[in-house]
C-alpha cells in the first residue's frame, strides 16, 4: 500500500455535500500509483468510484467530467480556478475541498 | 506557480473572483468584498443614521455573511446602525430548529439582540403541521407566503426603520428568469428594486445585491464562519430549481451572466397599457394586499376549513369556491 508513488491526501465535503458521503466530512486518502500524474480531473472519477455512498446522486456532485456547476474547489485553501482547474496535478499532503453552493441561504 | 494577488500586494492569491476575474490574497478579496458591499449600500442610500436594522436572519450563509459584513461596516464607516437579528421558526423539524441554533451562535458572537418569531405562535399552523395536511407538492407556496408576512410583523414588533435580506446576486437573476418564464411582470419590475417600500409595510433592502455566491461561500470559508447548509426537508422547489441549474450552467460559460441577467431586470420597462395590481389593504388582517384577502388569510382560511388547496393558485378561484360553501363568512378571524 505505502508505494513510494502512491499519494496521501484529504478530501472534505462541506456545506451539504458530506451527505452523499455518508455524511462524513473529512476523508484521509491513498490515491493508488499511476502511469501517469494524477490530476484533479481524476480524482473526481476516482471520488466517485471510491467515496461517493448515494451513487444514484451522483448528480449532485459531478456533472459531464467535471464537478456540478456551484460547486467550488479549493486546494490547500485556495481556488482551483487559479490552479488549472481539472488539470491540477495532485501534490502529496493535499487537502482537497469541495464546497457546495447550492442550498438554501 | 502561485499566482499573485492583482491588486500588487506581494501576496500569493487565494481565489478568482468570479465578477470581475481579478485574482487576490485573502486580505484583498475581504478588502475589496467589504468595500463593494458599503458603495452598494451608500449608492443606494439602504440606510441612514440611527436607523435601527433588523437582519432577516436563517443561519443560512447569506444571512450569516450580512451581519458579520453589517456589523464590520458598521463600525468601519460610522454607519450609527443599531442591529438587531430576526428569525422565522417555521416548524420544520430537522432543518428550521438546527438552523436557529446556528443563529444563536450569531447572536452571541455578534452581539445582536435575537427575535424569534414562529408559524406556531403567528398562524396556529407549523409547517409540519401544513404539510400533513398539504403533502408535499404546494407547501412551499404556504412557507415563502407565511415568511414574507412574518418578516413584517417580526419587524413591526422590534420597532425597526428597515429589514436588510440576504438575498444574492444569484437569488436576484434566478429570480429574474423566473419571473420572465412566468410572466409575472408585476414581480419581475419589483424583484430587482435593491428597496421594496410597500406602503404600511416596512421597508426592505437587499445589501448583497450585486455580491456572488461563489464569493459569500468563500469569504465564509475564509473567515471560518459557522452557517447552516442542509437543504430543506421539504425543499424541491422544482421551478426554481431549474431556473438555479440553467443560471449556474450560464455561470460556468460566462460568469458575467448573473450581472447581465440582473441588468437587463433593471433596464427592462413595461408598457404603458399593461394593467399592473393595485396595492391595498387585505380586509382581514389589515396588511398590504393587492386583492381584498391577501394571499396568507386565504392560504390560512383553506387550511382552517379543511380545504387546504382554496388559497393555491388563482385567487378568483378561490373567491368561488368560498362563495359556494354554505357558510361563505370568514370564520377564524
Amino acid at each position: 500500500m505505502e508505494n513510494s508513488d502512491s499519494l496521501k491526501i484529504t478530501t472534505e465535503f462541506t456545506s451539504g455535500l458530506q451527505i452523499l458521503f455518508g455524511h462524513v466530512k473529512k476523508h484521509n486518502v491513498v490515491l493508488p500509483k499511476m502511469e501517469k500524474p494524477w490530476t484533479l480531473g481524476l480524482l473526481l472519477f476516482w471520488i466517485k468510484d471510491n467515496l461517493l455512498i448515494e451513487k444514484d446522486k451522483c448528480d449532485l456532485f459531478m456533472k459531464g467530467n467535471t464537478v456540478r456547476p456551484g460547486i467550488i474547489v479549493a486546494v490547500n485553501d485556495q481556488d482551483w480556478e487559479l490552479l488549472g482547474n481539472l488539470n491540477y496535478q495532485i501534490k502529496n499532503n493535499d487537502n482537497i475541498t469541495f464546497i457546495s453552493t447550492l442550498h438554501g441561504g | 506557480m502561485p499566482v499573485l494577488c492583482s491588486a500588487k500586494c506581494g501576496q500569493n492569491a487565494v481565489l478568482k473572483r468570479p465578477k470581475t476575474g481579478d485574482t487576490l490574497c485573502k486580505e484583498c478579496f475581504f478588502w475589496a468584498f467589504e468595500l463593494e458591499i458599503h458603495s452598494t449600500i451608500i449608492n443606494g442610500k439602504l440606510f441612514k443614521k440611527g436607523n435601527v436594522v433588523a437582519i432577516a436572519a436563517s443561519g443560512g450563509k447569506d444571512s450569516t455573511v450580512l451581519a458579520q459584513v453589517l456589523k464590520t461596516l458598521n463600525e468601519r464607516y460610522n454607519y450609527e446602525l443599531k442591529l438587531v437579528l430576526l428569525s422565522i421558526d417555521e416548524g420544520i423539524t430537522g432543518y428550521r430548529d438546527d438552523s436557529l441554533k446556528t443563529v444563536l451562535e450569531n447572536k452571541d458572537e455578534y452581539q445582536m439582540p435575537l427575535k424569534i418569531l414562529s408559524y406556531e405562535q403567528l398562524y396556529g399552523w407549523s409547517m409540519d403541521k401544513i404539510v400533513t395536511e398539504v403533502g408535499h407538492k404546494n407547501n412551499c407556496t404556504f412557507c415563502g407566503v407565511f415568511r414574507r408576512q412574518a418578516l413584517d410583523r417580526g419587524a413591526m414588533l422590534l420597532n425597526v426603520d428597515c429589514i436588510a435580506t440576504g438575498h444574492n446576486a444569484d437569488d436576484i437573476a434566478e429570480t429574474v428568469l423566473m419571473n420572465i418564464l412566468r410572466g409575472d411582470v408585476a414581480r419581475l419590475q419589483r424583484c430587482v428594486n435593491i428597496i421594496t417600500i410597500t406602503e404600511g409595510a416596512i421597508p426592505r433592502c437587499k445589501p448583497l445585491k450585486y455580491t456572488y455566491e461563489k464569493e459569500i461561500v468563500m469569504y465564509a470559508y475564509f473567515k471560518k464562519l459557522n452557517y447552516f447548509s442542509t437543504e430543506c426537508v421539504y425543499a424541491p422547489n422544482a421551478y426554481r430549481g431549474y431556473a438555479r441549474t440553467f443560471l449556474k450552467d450560464l455561470e460556468r460559460l460566462k460568469p458575467s451572466s448573473i450581472m447581465d441577467i440582473i441588468h437587463s431586470g433593471e433596464t427592462m420597462c413595461i408598457k404603458e397599457n399593461i394593467k399592473m395590481p393595485e396595492k391595498g389593504i387585505c380586509t382581514k388582517c389589515g396588511f398590504v394586499s393587492s386583492r381584498d384577502i391577501c394571499k396568507a388569510c386565504m392560504l390560512l382560511e383553506g387550511l382552517n376549513r379543511g380545504l387546504p388547496k382554496l388559497g393555491i393558485g388563482k385567487s378568483s378561484k378561490a373567491n368561488k369556491t368560498l362563495a359556494a360553501l354554505p357558510n361563505p363568512r370568514f370564520l377564524n378571524f
